[in-house]
């Protein structure tokens, strides 16, 4: 295995577009060191990004949108409270993958690639509408993060192709998010089910809503349905069953050892009416 | 079949003291440790970053030795179990956990202890879910932790009362 | 040996700091993988990707074409003559000309790297002829089940049995048909749990080295070196007292270390190398090959007058410990009803051979299976007769001459003081929190004494050091220090425990059964007490007086009876300072297997919050309440207390072996294999009772594992109050708690 330490994206992406093998990028490297040493994946090269400048940078932008450098572990994120207090369900959505170890090396960016449809990171980036900076041999192409998965353990980045930043749009007032997700035990198991809501009141009424799923289909989902089922409304009851119901009809989910379709399906409309509450509560200018 | 093994030169600080060590790629920090400067306080209890077991601290940052490779321990500092105690003075989580008889077998307590200490730098005053929320990825199969965390509570209190 | 009816303890009950503290808070404690050697290789298994395939071919020379590669063995390299269970052990460690599960080791590999061992490893090439293979209890006993391996059955199996099921026992007494006849309720039910995993975070590991000599030394993470020795000696064809075996610190065992999985292969690697090879286990290999627990498949019904009596029992015990004969069905059958008198009682059990890695001891092992099914049904009774559960439970306890559900009468034990201090606990009375249900279960592990040897010695300063044979797993040298403080009179500090290697004393049995506290303990009292006798010689001959006229007391021989105060006390230190030309060193020794051991009871109490909505359940409050006998070390004793609670709750709520259909283990890392977290778990009360054991000096019983035992049951229970549906099936994952509470059923 060949160990590479590029000090720019371009330079990460020539390596990636030159080699032969089998290749990674490494951040935060708790997916990559899991399937090394499992021998699921040996790469022949290794390609650690954090040696890039920038990588370790959360930036809020003049018109109030988010960039964030793709060695961003999540334990920077929780301790960033202008972050936070934007966009509480993006964090927490990171903040629940693996233990506090884990969370000193993970990344968003290591989160999305890695291609998992229960990856706790991606449904609240999807909700929120973020996307990620793509940069390859010909250049730079910014792509939505609900088009980065193209189902369990791959990506629709071409080879060559490296993630160079994440962008989260400005939150922007009377807004709110909320991530949950549904696991065994109260900490370090996978998501059997994952659901965030991002949403803007006016007044009482939800004017903008998007709805994410995880674990409950091969990529992370973007749920029109369960939105619409909360545009318009003061997330009534009809509205709680409506986004249920869009929420489970959504879902298209496996059996397997962390949880059965029946239960999948059911517990993601629990958790899409739970989430809603939270990010209602949240838009509302409730901590 | 001969084979040519890609080993890097690693120059890093652990527990203050520069050192360095020719690393496979491959090799996890944990096993750098362990295998090139005999600190075998960290232990495997999983190699996949669940148990905690192999917790060390890299530039102040509390992460799982066996998920960190060696090479990328270059120029970083690494605090281990064998850094906690002041020459023979022990820190006072060492202490109170003997005096709390928070271990039985022992195995989790290094990576307990590493990670307790981390906890208490960023939270003097942590509250028992606080508690017990941050050590969730330090599995202990013996205690059911409730002496560890009276001892990591009690620790927090005396620290702060300057006992 | 007799109990002392010594009461005014100095030392016994006090919480002093364990000797070996300091090495295990600072890294310094050595554990099975710290050990490394001049010249060392490290090894690495090749294990079977099928649950059950016929080995056609091993071919190792790509392997050995390999630079830095000196050794490959397989089964050829191995005793060729066993058979009964050295035989089992030795197919268990390397397979013959069957694998039998997911994970069985084919050949082992040393190189001069892990990571060359591992690369190695890889080049092996296995080639396999897959057989259809089986790994649920039921299935494996059903018609045209594949078999695992024709003739293991042993003399008990009836005919008509598929040839899966390899021992069966049946007993009882009474009249069990009269007995449902005069109840005023019967239930009957049927229940399954699932295997479960000892889950020490330590993975096995050893150095070995054997030269051709036939002389050894390993060095290996064990709950008992002398069983280690035994069983590599018979597995690599030495003899037993050539191979000198060290115990390291152990990082949890559980019952799961009292066994050999790597050790005979590191040794046949170092043979075959000529150098000392080092292998230590991934958590994937821990979790597919070294042994988990049992499942069992279980029916029972029990009999109820409506004022609380049982009036009689049954249960048929179905448990597959894989591909082995071995699952603990005798002692699932023995303890089911232990804790209650019953006239009318029967007992059924199955081994059954599955394609799962052989189990090995975990805690209680058989017990928890049985007391879910038994103490479920018996809530269930109270719950429809309208009874208190621990009132009814007092009407049937067993006592002191009770004659027990399999055979033999109590001695003085403490069921009964459980249950009056958990009635009394106000945990069982406090209100309960909306969708939340109290469970309150009792349970019982009878303990063991085995084989032990103690040697005890007096240093030149009156100080004093033990040697013992049984591994400190949780304490035991706090433990042991201060029973031989307590009996020479000296401070806990003045005594130093040693765990000895195998040279170093006679054969001891591991630390299981519960027994170190108690028979290592004895030992220790009556090797302290023989070198009390020698050192009270040394003053009478000094004193010129007859030693009968020689007390000993607060570490000092004093003149007594006619000569009292006629001399001065000596000091254990004083004649230690002058035993070099008084006679020699002075040491005391003791070997016995004790049979006083005494039976543990518990009862616990548990709170269990579940979620309507997704049926996940949150334990909120819990004590275990339990007999100790004398608790040596009460810190440790609770500890005991409740890391079996905590075990049982991942048992009951979580952890289970998931196989898929090919047979393939689906969750061999700890991601999966869900053991309790601390934020899974409150704080566990704990409440020690003390009936003392008769056949111990100072009262000891084992405490280690009866706490496993009740929580499977108390936490069922506490899920089926909270929900309205009664749980029969382990483990209560959420998925399946939701489909009771959806009235679709226990899946």
């Amino acid at each position: 295995m060949n160990y590479h330490t590029p000090a720019s994206f371009a330079d990460a992406s020539r390596i990636a577009a030159e080699a032969t093998g089998t290749t990674r990028f490494l951040a935060g490297g708790t997916d990559v060191l899991v399937q090394l040493r499992a021998d699921i994946v040996t790469p022949d090269d290794l390609i650690d990004i954090k040696h890039i400048p920038g990588v370790k940078a959360i930036t809020r932008n003049a018109d109030g949108s988010w960039t964030l450098g793709v060695a961003v572990a999540g334990a920077e994120m929780t301790e960033h409270a202008e972050l936070m207090a934007d966009w509480p369900g993006i964090v927490e959505g990171m903040d629940l993958i693996g233990s506090t170890q884990v969370q000193g090396r993970a990344t968003l960016v290591g989160n999305l690639c890695n291609g998992s449809p229960a990856a706790d990171s991606v449904p609240g980036m999807i909700a929120a509408g973020a996307t990620v900076t793509v940069t390859g041999p010909d250049g730079s192409r910014e792509v939505a993060v609900e088009d980065v998965p193209a189902g369990p353990g791959r990506t629709t980045l071409a080879r060559g192709e490296v993630v160079s930043a994440v962008n989260i749009p400005a939150r922007g007032e009377n807004g709110g998010d909320a991530y949950l997700r549904f696991i065994p035990r109260t900490e370090m198991d996978i998501a059997v089910v994952g659901c965030a809501v991002n949403l803007t009141r006016d007044g009482d009424t939800i004017t903008d809503a998007r709805v994410s799923l995880g674990a409950v289909a091969p990529t992370v989902l973007l749920v029109k349905e369960a939105a619409k089922a909360l545009i318009g409304t003061t997330l009534d009851d009809a509205a709680l069953e409506a986004l249920a119901e869009a929420a489970s009809a959504a879902c298209n989910p496996i059996d397997d050892k962390r949880g059965t379709i029946e239960f999948r399906t059911h517990v993601a409309g629990v958790l899409a009416k739970r989430a809603a509450g939270i990010a209602y509560a949240r838009a509302g200018g409730e901590k | 079949m001969t084979r040519i093994p890609t080993r890097t030169h690693v120059t890093t600080t652990v527990n203050g003291d520069p050192v360095d060590f020719l690393a496979d790629p491959r090799e996890t920090l944990l096993d750098c440790l362990r295998d090139k400067l005999g600190l075998t306080g960290a232990k495997e209890g999983c190699g996949t970053g669940d148990c905690g077991a192999c917790s060390v601290q890299l530039d102040g940052r509390l992460v799982c030795s066996c998920l960190v490779l060696g090479v990328e321990a270059e120029g970083r500092e690494v605090k281990t179990i064998e850094g906690m105690a002041e020459g023979n003075d022990l820190h006072p989580l060492q202490a109170k956990f003997i005096e709390h008889a928070a271990l039985q077998c022992g195995i989790c307590t290094p990576g307990i202890l590493v990670a307790t200490e981390a906890l208490l730098k960023k939270n003097p005053d942590p509250s028992e879910e606080e508690v017990r929320y941050w050590l969730a990825g330090n599995l202990c199969r013996c205690t059911g932790y409730d002496k560890i965390i009276r001892a990591v509570l009690a620790t927090a209190r005396d620290l702060r009362e300057g006992v | 040996m007799a109990l002392d009816n010594k009461t005014d303890f100095k030392y016994i009950g006090t919480r002093p700091e364990r000797p070996d503290g300091l090495d295990k808070v600072t890294g310094k404690a050595r554990y099975g993988a710290d050990a490394y050697a001049p010249g060392m290789l490290h090894g690495a298994v090749v294990r079977s990707p099928h649950a059950h395939a016929r080995i056609v071919r091993i071919d190792a020379s790509k392997a050995l074409a390999l630079d830095g590669v000196k050794a490959v063995v397989t089964r050829a390299d191995f005793a060729q003559d066993l058979e009964g269970e050295d035989w089992n052990l030795l197919e268990n460690t390397i397979a013959g000309e069957k694998v039998l599960y997911d994970g069985h080791a084919v050949a082992g590999v040393a190189a001069t790297s892990a990571l060359i061992a591992k690369d190695a490893a890889k080049l092996v090439d296995v080639e396999y002829e897959v057989l259809p293979h089986v790994t649920d209890v039921d299935a494996a006993m059903a018609e045209g089940a594949p078999v695992l391996r024709d003739g293991a059955a042993d003399h008990s199996v009836p005919d008509g049995l598929h040839p899966n099921v390899v021992r069966y026992t049946e007993f009882g007494r009474g009249d069990v048909e009269a007995g449902f006849a005069a109840a005023d309720l019967v239930i009957e039910r049927s229940f399954k749990t699932e295997a479960v995993h000892q889950g020490y975070i330590e993975p096995h590991a050893c150095l070995a080295q054997l030269g051709t000599d036939g002389k050894g030394e390993l060095w290996c993470c064990t709950q008992g070196h002398w069983f280690v020795r035994r069983m590599c000696a018979a597995l690599l064809g030495l003899e037993a007292t050539q191979l000198r075996v060290t115990a390291s610190e152990i990082g949890g065992g559980f019952g799961g270390k009292t066994t050999v999985f790597i050790d005979p292969i590191a040794l046949a690697l170092s043979r075959k190398s000529g150098k000392p090879v080092k292998l230590v286990m991934s958590r994937s290999e821990v979790l597919k090959a070294s042994g988990p627990t049992a499942s069992a498949s279980m029916d029972v019904k029990m009999g109820m007058t409506k004022d609380g009596k049982l009036t009689a029992a049954t249960g048929t015990f179905r448990m597959q410990g894989g591909a082995f004969p071995g699952a603990p069905m005798d002692m699932t059958t023995m303890l089911a009803f232990s804790c209650y008198e019953l006239d009318n009682v029967h007992h059924e059990g199955f081994d059954v051979m599955t394609n799962r890695p052989k189990q090995a001891a975990y805690r209680a092992p058989g017990a928890p299976m049985g007391a879910f099914a038994v103490e479920s049904v018996f809530d269930e009774l109270c719950e429809g007769l309208g009874l208190d559960p621990i009132d009814a439970r007092l009407k049937n306890a067993v006592k002191e001459g009770t004659r027990s559900s399999f055979g033999p009468k109590y001695k003085a034990v403490g069921l009964i003081e459980t249950l009056e201090a958990a009635k009394a606990h106000p945990h069982y009375s406090a209100p309960l929190a909306e969708n939340t249900g109290r469970g309150i279960a009792s349970g019982y592990w009878m303990n063991w004494g085995g084989e032990t040897s103690v040697s005890l010695a007096i240093g030149e300063d009156g100080t004093v050091q033990v040697g013992v044979g049984t591994p400190d797993i949780g304490g035991s040298r706090a433990s042991m220090a201060l029973m031989a403080a307590e009996t020479i009179g000296i401070p806990y500090e003045n005594v130093r425990v040693n765990v000895v290697d195998t040279a170093a004393l006679g054969v001891n049995e591991p630390t299981h059964g519960s027994r170190a506290t108690y028979a290592s303990g004895l030992a220790t009292i009556e090797a302290a007490r023989e070198a009390i006798g020698k050192l009270c010689q040394r003053a009478a001959d000094k004193w010129g007086i007859d030693v009968d006229a020689v007390e000993w007391k607060d570490g000092a021989a004093h003149p007594s009876g006619p000569n009292a105060g006629d001399f001065e006390p000596l000091s254990i230190a004083e004649i230690a300072g002058e035993m070099g030309s008084t006679g020699g060193p002075i040491t005391g020794h003791h070997d016995a297997s004790p049979t006083g051991f005494g039976g543990s009871f518990g009862t616990h109490i548990v709170d269990v919050h579940v979620d309507p909505e997704t049926g996940r359940s949150t334990v909120t409050r819990y004590t275990v309440i339990q007999d100790a006998g004398k608790a040596i070390h009460p810190d440790y004793v609770e500890g005991q207390f409740q890391g079996g609670a905590a075990q049982g709750i991942g048992w009951a709520l979580n952890e289970e072996y998931i196989y898929g259909e090919d047979g393939r283990l689906q969750n061999d890392v700890f991601l999966d294999y869900r053991i309790p977290v601390a934020s899974d778990l409150p704080m566990i009360d704990t409440v020690i009772v003390e009936v003392p054991n008769p056949g111990h000096p100072y009262g000891v019983r084992g405490v280690g594992e009866t706490g496993i035992t009740p929580p499977l049951p108390a936490i069922a229970c506490a899920v089926s109050h909270a929900t309205g549906h009664r749980m029969t099936r382990l483990p209560m994952s959420p998925p399946r708690v939701l489909r009771a509470i959806q009235g679709k059923g226990v899946s």
